[in-house]
């Protein structure tokens, strides 16, 4: 019996079908998704060595100039250069998004694998879990970056509480049906420690839904984290943020809608090809999911 | 029937108390003084202890506690640190815009995206399928002040068609209410569309593989019988519940737009009593969305079983 069950397993299991990069360039569109998001990383991370000018320097004699050789998308309403700006800016977005993924999936996949094999403590934590979700993300998130001030860690914790709930239930329900699978009964039979089981048979099975989560919870993140600055309630307003730009820009929307223009085209982009990607991954890791949506 | 309605408004309780908890323990248990928090750095030591009496600091944490539940089941949520008026006046005052732009939005976005998501289901795989997809995908990504900026400068600034920002009251007519509430309404619409176009056809999809909608097809049911009376009416109950759970979308956009079109709505409020860390409206706010957004989930649970008589509890 339990030798017949040992092949099928392995066939059918998600996570034993491994993820290749093929995916980031199934079809046209997702390879340009790819290549934008790769541009968008590359020029935050080189954003000291390819931006034009100091992102921070003061020049009152340059408001708000066209663009020039010297500013190609010119200068925002204190003189510094928009370019330099918004290359900067990626760096804050991208971390947060970054950030918000690992942590959030740190911390919801351990909620989860404790829930998901507890009753008792399902029970709390699935309730505590259902309430978090029922307070729109932005709300929770400005009243806790207004009540604990506005650092790069606050707005991370405040962006990645709302998640959370999300990752717990994902991996909760992930575990709740792998438990009832033979070989977990077996290993619990032969008297695995319940630490080993959890990590070694079940937490596999979470691998494949978490990363393409991941990806929704980066995009989600980085969306958040402009919205926050763009209502003046993340990070300092002197950092340089795509949120913290549109803001400043909005006061000069009517004479110069490119200060809320550039960033917002970059931040829509930058989460535009997260989403694509996601999707990409997703399809590649669920054969399934793809014929539900698109081939029936 | 009756003891289903029992039971799911009876777990609802448990969602809130959660959600009363947390915006309980989120003031009190941020490191440092709250008092001090609220007040700011150029407090006088008479504004901290008014604070203080104001929010019932000086207590134990639990008597604070039941005090706190037991105000806000009669309905009081509480004073304004900075206008001293009660919560829920300032809330009542501020909500004829948001609702407004709630319910045109809930109604532009059904009224567009059903259609498109049966199009885009019954024309699976063409062009114009792809042509929703990929739509919906943008309207997902597109942040929703970005939208609410490019619809201004397009209708109001370059082709002035429509006023710039702010809001007139029913009351005052309503051709300068409608006038106001159009680019709004659009920048809302855009992401509540994508969701429910996304949904429709994959319900549309699941539906129009059944073997009624062959039968259907094969008693020479003209087409639109066959997709509006087989099809979507199956398709409904998947699609009512995002509107349900997009509901909690539409709360975050609203206070962005009523940001940008410059709305004084709830959402404005909010924006407002977070920079001037007026701890008493911010928690009223969450308790009163999260409340919102509980019921209209409840009430779409029930509406199951009036829409889909297959449904029993």
């Amino acid at each position: 019996m339990a030798i017949e069950t040992v092949p099928d397993v392995a066939l059918t299991g998600p996570t034993r079908r491994g993820l290749g990069l093929g995916f980031l360039t199934a079809t046209p569109i997702i390879a340009g998704a790819t290549i934008c998001l790769t541009l968008v990383v590359l020029s935050a991370i080189l954003a000291p060595l390819i931006a034009p000018h100091d992102p921070m320097l003061l020049a009152p004699a340059q408001r708000l100039k066209p663009p020039s050789a010297e500013f190609l998308i010119g200068t925002d309403a204190y003189g510094r250069d928009l370019l330099s700006r918004i290359l900067y800016g990626g760096r804050i977005s991208l971390l947060i998004g970054l950030g918000a993924a690992v942590v959030s999936i740190s911390i919801g996949l351990i909620i989860g694998l404790v829930s998901g094999f507890f009753k008792w403590v399902d029970a709390i934590l699935m309730r505590i879990m259902d309430g978090l979700m029922a307070i729109p993300s932005i709300l929770l998130a400005i009243a806790v970056v207004s009540l604990s001030g506005a650092s790069l860690t606050t707005v991370l914790i405040a962006i990645t509480i709302p998640e959370v709930p999300r990752v717990a239930r994902l991996v909760r329900s992930v575990v709740l049906s792998a438990r009832e699978e033979p070989y977990v009964e077996a290993a619990i039979s032969v008297g695995s420690c319940l630490p080993k089981i959890m990590w070694r048979h079940l937490m596999p099975n979470t691998i494949a839904p978490l990363i393409v989560q991941s990806t929704y919870i980066c995009a989600s993140a980085i969306l958040t984290e402009a919205i926050l600055s763009f209502l003046g309630a993340g990070i300092s307003p002197e950092t340089p943020t795509w949120g913290n730009i549109m803001a400043e820009g909005r006061s000069y929307f009517q004479i110069k809608p490119s200060l809320i223009f550039w960033p917002g085209l970059l931040l829509s982009i930058a989460i535009l090809s997260v989403n694509l990607i996601g999707d990409a991954a997703r399809d590649a890791l669920d054969p399934r999911m793809k014929q539900r949506e698109s081939s029936k | 029937m009756l003891g289903y309605l029992i039971r799911r408004i009876l777990a609802a309780i448990p969602v809130m108390g959660v959600v009363a908890l947390f915006v309980f323990l989120l003031l009190r248990l941020t490191p440092g003084d709250p008092a001090a928090i609220l007040a700011g750095d150029n407090a006088t030591p008479e504004q901290l202890e008014r604070i203080r009496t104001s929010l019932g600091l000086n207590e134990p944490l639990y008597t604070q506690f039941i005090t706190w539940i037991g105000k806000l089941l009669q309905g009081d949520l509480g004073v304004s640190l900075i206008s001293q008026t009660p919560v829920i006046k300032m809330i009542a005052s501020r909500v004829e815009p948001t609702i407004s732009i709630a319910i045109a939005t809930i109604i532009l976005a059904i009224l567009v995206a059903v259609p498109l998501g049966v199009i885009a289901a019954w024309k699976h795989g063409t062009w114009i399928d792809r042509f929703v997809m990929g739509l919906s995908v943008v309207g997902f990504s597109v942040p929703v002040f970005v939208i609410g900026y490019m619809l201004i400068k397009v209708f109001a600034l370059d082709l002035r068609w429509l006023p710039v920002q702010g809001y007139r009251s029913i009351y005052n007519g309503f051709g300068p209410y409608f006038e106001r509430l159009i680019l709004p309404t659009l920048t809302l619409s855009f992401i509540y569309i994508a969701l429910i176009a996304r949904m429709t056809r994959a319900a549309m999809l699941d539906v129009l593989g059944e073997d009624y909608v062959r039968t259907a097809r094969a008693k020479g049911i003209a087409e639109r019988g066959v997709l509006l009376r087989h099809a979507l009416r199956n398709a409904a109950v998947p699609v009512i519940t995002v509107i349900g759970t997009g509901f909690a979308l539409l709360i975050s956009g609203v206070v962005v737009t009523e940001s940008v079109f410059n709305l004084p709505g709830i959402g404005r409020l909010t924006v407002d009593a977070v920079l001037a860390r007026d701890y008493p409206v911010i928690q009223a706010m969450i308790l009163l969305t999260s409340g919102v957004y509980v019921t209209v989930n409840l009430l779409i649970d029930l509406a199951y079983t009036l829409l889909d008589p297959r449904i029993r509890y």
